[in-house]
């Protein structure tokens, strides 16, 4: 009964620990994308959308930029931390799993957010913040999707 | 080994992410400033000027009257710039039509062909100011003409106008020259001949003119 425990165990360890790494690796594109976003905007490089019209409404609007700092900014500090926050939580720090999830819910309506404000304020899309709304859910269907600690 | 990897990781990805956030910022600055060379070589004397000729500051602008983010910085930040800067602002409008915008080169052509009669910023304000209306329409050419008449403009010569190739090459003239300087989308924003860029809103173009009165003054 108790190897059957453990056998259980392990396989749920052996679970979170790959889900964890697909996290960190998804995060990883996010983070590319973010900081492809806040790099064109530190610049001024207008080309970034091509010739996409609804793109340029979207990053040239007053949304592009919180604070001074532009949106895309927070988006790679928030990626590097899901990166972080899942390698961390891969090798058992448990706080770091905790701190995982609270940041994806927090990303997670930050997304919905920003998705209204594109679809219902500005009437306008941008692939890149379609992208990263794409990563963000699916962070968040993955942090779902991680069995408990036992 | 084990208990140091994942902060080994984790700055690996740091250091990754800033190098080549680095390296991108870099080659996109180098491209911009390869542009903004180019830019010195004004070689078409601006057609559509609004205000005086020894202001300060000089905005021009590149836009295509179909382009909503056009019309938006046109209306709520350039428009309010003029009235605020007064005397101190002058603005000059480049056309710019997009190959996706199915009506920009059209109206394009008809604030040229309003410009032969004079009344070219007459028209720039109406198209777009009514950019949601005839944005849609199939057949544009009764619909700009109802906006020469609005105008009190000559329709007969307005309509042949549209049709000149002179016209069109005054258009076509202007885009050459937003080549030239580099200009690649819609809205593109020059104060005293220097890009700025994007957002648009009225307080950043605020700060870029009130930047650019303080390097004249300074």
């Amino acid at each position: 009964m108790d190897a059957n425990v453990a056998t259980a165990n392990d396989r749920f360890e052996r679970i979170r620990i790959i889900l964890l790494i697909v996290i960190a690796v998804i995060a990883l594109a996010g983070l590319a994308d973010a900081t492809y976003l806040t790099v064109s905007h530190m610049v001024g490089d207008e080309s970034v959308c091509g010739a996409s019209q609804p793109c340029s409404v979207v990053l040239g609007s007053k949304y592009a930029v919180i604070a001074g700092i532009p949106t895309a900014g927070y988006g790679v500090f928030a990626y590097f931390s899901v990166f972080s926050a899942a390698t961390l939580a891969a090798f058992g720090y448990k706080r770091a799993r905790i701190f995982l999830i609270w940041l994806v819910i927090a990303m997670f309506v930050a997304t919905l957010w920003f998705l209204y404000l594109q679809a219902f304020v500005l009437h306008a899309f941008c692939p890149f913040c379609l992208f990263s709304a794409a990563v963000t859910f699916c962070l968040a269907g993955l942090t779902l999707a991680l069995p408990p600690v036992r | 080994m084990k208990r140091s990897l994942p902060f080994i990781l984790i700055a690996a990805v740091a250091i990754v992410t800033v190098s080549s956030g680095a390296l991108l910022y870099r080659s996109k600055r180098a491209h911009i400033e390869a542009g903004a060379t180019a830019n010195g070589t004004q070689n078409v004397k601006p057609e559509h000027v609004r205000g005086e000729a020894d202001a300060p500051v000089t905005l021009e602008e590149f836009a295509d009257f179909q382009c909503p983010s056009c019309a938006m910085t046109t209306m709520q930040s350039i428009g309010p710039m003029e009235k605020n800067f007064g005397e101190r602002l002058r603005v000059v409008f480049w056309h710019f039509p997009l190959p996706n915008h199915k009506h920009g080169r059209e109206a394009a052509i008809a604030a040229e062909a309003a410009s032969r009669q004079g009344k070219f910023w007459e028209m720039h304000d109406l198209l777009f100011e009514k950019q949601g209306d005839w944005s849609k329409a199939p057949d544009i050419h009764p619909v700009f003409e109802e906006y020469a008449q609005q105008l009190k403009l000559d329709v007969d010569k307005f309509k042949k106008d549209c049709e000149s190739p002179d016209v069109a090459a005054a258009v076509d003239k202007q885009h050459e020259q937003g080549e030239t300087r580099g200009v690649k989308n819609t809205p593109t924003i020059f104060i005293n001949g220097r890009e700025l860029p994007p957002p648009f809103n009225p307080e950043r173009i605020q700060e870029a003119i009130d930047a650019a009165i303080a390097a004249k003054n300074s």
